[in-house]
């Protein structure tokens, strides 16, 4: 009976536009639809380091340079937000990075795909961040204070990464023939993950009508996608790329674009730890885990220490 | 036994410009105060959000609880002879 009254409270203040701040009651599928999105939304911040931080060591310039490490450590910096945020629910970042180790936890199906030119690296930011700031961006509005909070900080930066992304395709489009074949290539490779890391479609997205109304959702999958497709084709076609979708055209009557069928098949398949690099991932987070960990160790062992001195003076 | 751990969380202040009361940002883990500072200006001020970063071991906050909240704050609620508009001034009467 109380459980009923709370939850028609709860329900009236999300209605009303207000946050839910921690401390505040909340049903236990809230709490919990909360957690799996953000641990997954912080796990795919700091494994989506990986990729980029392949190519820190081989970027052309050293603008290029000064840039991708900047982009690198802002996705660390996200990581860290959204985990904070994860930890206001209750479960701490030692239990998240264990799930995330054992594979419990899933990251973004987009992380496991290869960076194999420098290319990728522009197709990364233009594609991949510019599909997580369309999702982000949808974030902002939720009802969860502290995540909402942390997607506000995490768009803002985010579109220094969308636009160095296009800068450097656009360069790439610009210069000579096999440049612009690297980045025709790259934008083939990647154009579809990017599609699809948007989620399934509606229709395979169970749960959606009581997410929307508590505001853990805010817009559908394919609404999204449709903005992200959108935005995002115009751009391509002013840099003279194109898309790798035959079906792609813009509807007039619908102001939208209409898109081949998507394989949905990958997309689960690399969910499932079956894409290319999956484990690769995996055990480059594992490792630093380990290999760090004499270090988190000492760290306590010297502020003990320090603490002890102080005392003793 | 293995100690490891992602360290104690230390709730993180931030001063956006001189003259301004330091607001709370968020928080990092951290295994001392120095190490806390540090990784608030990586964290928190990577585009000159601050200059200057307080921060305080998290588990040494106390709040208020939300479920009180009502009857907590609620003797300030009838006190209206607490603000200026609640005195009738003439019209005639100056610098009051």
């Amino acid at each position: 009976m109380e459980d009923a009254k709370q939850l028609e409270a709860f329900e009236a203040k999300i209605a009303a536009g207000q946050k839910i701040e921690p401390k505040d009651w909340m049903p236990e599928a809230y709490r919990k639809q909360l957690v799996r999105m953000m641990s997954q939304h912080a796990h795919s911040e700091i494994v989506g380091m990986l990729p980029e931080g392949n190519w820190i060591t081989r970027a052309p310039s050293l603008r290029r340079k000064a840039i991708l490490l900047a982009k690198v450590q802002d996705e660390a910096g996200h990581g860290l937000y959204l985990y904070s945020a994860v930890e206001t629910l209750g479960v701490d970042r030692t239990e998240l990075l264990k799930q995330l180790h054992n594979g419990t936890a899933k990251y973004s199906s987009i992380f496991n795909y290869p960076t194999l030119s420098w290319a990728d690296i522009g197709a990364i930011g233009w594609l991949v961040d510019g599909a997580a700031i369309m999702n982000q961006t949808a974030l902002a509005r939720g009802s969860y204070g502290p995540y909402s909070r942390a997607m506000v900080r995490i768009c803002k930066e985010e579109s220094f990464h969308n636009r160095q992304g296009y800068e450097i395709m656009m360069t790439l489009a610009q210069g000579t023939p096999e440049q612009k074949a690297l980045a025709q290539d790259a934008l083939n490779r990647w154009w579809w993950p990017a599609v699809m890391m948007l989620g399934p479609s509606d229709d395979q997205s169970p749960n959606t009508d009581q997410l929307m109304r508590w505001k853990v959702k805010m817009e559908s999958n394919d609404a999204i996608r449709e903005r992200f497709i959108d935005r995002t084709v115009p751009q391509a076609e002013f840099i003279g790329l194109s898309v790798p979708d035959k079906d792609m055209k813009f509807n007039k009557e619908t102001g939208h674009y209409t898109h081949g069928p998507i394989n949905w098949d990958e997309f689960f398949q690399v969910i499932k730890g079956n894409g290319p690099c999956n484990a690769n991932r995996l055990k480059a987070r594992a490792d630093a885990d380990k290999n760090g960990a004499w270090v988190r160790e000492a760290a306590m062992a010297y502020a003990a220490k320090q603490m002890k001195e102080k005392e003793v003076a | 036994m293995s100690q490891d751990s992602q360290w104690p969380v230390w709730e993180v202040f931030l001063q956006a410009n001189p003259g301004i009361s330091h607001k709370h940002v968020g928080n990092v883990h951290a295994a001392d105060a120095e190490m806390a500072i540090q990784n608030a200006r990586d964290v928190y001020t990577r585009r000159s959000e601050g200059i200057s970063i307080w921060v305080v071991p998290a588990n040494a906050i106390a709040a208020s609880s939300p479920e009180d909240q009502g009857a907590f704050f609620e003797p300030s609620n009838d006190k209206p002879y607490r603000h200026p508009t609640f005195y009738k001034i003439p019209d005639g009467v100056k610098y009051l």
